[in-house]
């Protein structure tokens, strides 16, 4: 049994709440009524992501989701939420009660179907590493190999970004 | 089973992404404004995410593979966000309302 005092035992430590802060952040997001709490919640959730991340080897892509989803993603929402009304509050139920319980079934039976899938199949591992996945590689990779794929994505960045001024635009002058 | 070395095994991380993913198709199916059901994407988008650089870190031979494409998971899903968020801004415009049922014309 590990010490609790050891570095060792405090990085588990601080995994264990990482996955609480991703999880918590998560029901927090689905669940909470008004809808800038659900969008916290939603930041949160990408917050412990990211530690997760970190605990994968992979720093870079951590500081990346901090940056792309909680600075960038979380607040256009909040903005969206501003510019549009928070209807949840008065909102009336005008649909079928069975829809609440029917999701919440559908949803533990794909979890466990997925949960057990996971744990039963047999992972083997990679019999030999080509490198060690530092930024170094990262970026390199980024260059060479999938340089075509790095292209096409900005130029759907830039389709999305001017797509969306133009859709926000039409009747605005109405 | 010690809890303290759950970081080192690629069952945790599949678990974690099948409950994120489990969450947030709950919440699509639950919420009902655009707003809410975006954010329960933007939770299934992070549970693959997930499971990708899990793969990356115990099974891929590369294990750059796994990181350029949560790199692509992001600048796709940024851009998806961004699309769905003028979507909805257009459709308060003409609507006056941001909830699912309200935007049903053809509703018979």
């Amino acid at each position: 049994m590990m010490s609790l005092l050891t570095a060792e035992g405090l990085s588990g430590l601080l995994f264990l709440v990482f996955i609480g802060v991703t999880l918590a952040g998560a029901l927090v997001a689905t669940n909470a009524r008004s809808l800038i709490r659900s969008v916290a919640g939603l930041a949160l959730c990408f917050l412990g992501v990211a530690g997760l991340y970190y605990y994968l080897n992979s720093p870079f892509v951590a500081l990346m989701q901090i940056l792309i989803y909680v600075g960038a993603v979380c607040v256009t929402i909040i903005f969206a939420v501003m510019l549009a009304e928070s209807s949840d509050l008065k909102r009336v139920t005008r649909r079928n009660g069975l829809v609440g319980p029917l999701a919440f079934l559908t949803s533990g039976i794909l979890i466990w179907a997925l949960a057990g899938l996971a744990l039963k199949t047999e992972w083997r591992p990679a019999p030999c590493l080509l490198n060690r996945g530092t930024v170094e590689n990262l970026g390199q990779s980024l260059l060479t190999t999938y340089s075509m794929s790095f292209e096409l994505i900005s130029v759907v960045l830039l389709v999305a970004v001017v797509g969306s001024l133009v859709l926000a635009r039409v009747g605005r002058d109405k | 089973m010690n809890v303290l070395v759950l970081s080192n095994s690629l069952h945790t991380y599949l678990v974690i992404a099948a409950l994120l993913f489990g969450i947030g198709l709950y919440g699509m199916v639950q919420r009902q404004t655009f707003i809410g059901m975006l954010i329960s994407a933007e939770l299934i988008l992070s549970g693959a995410s997930l499971n990708f650089m899990a793969f990356n870190r115990f099974l891929a031979p590369d294990p750059t593979v796994g990181q350029v494409f949560t790199l692509f998971i992001m600048a796709i899903a940024a851009a998806e966000a961004a699309i769905a968020l003028s979507i909805i801004i257009a459709v308060y415009r003409n609507y006056k309302s941001i909830d699912t049922e309200d935007v049903v014309d053809l509703q018979g």
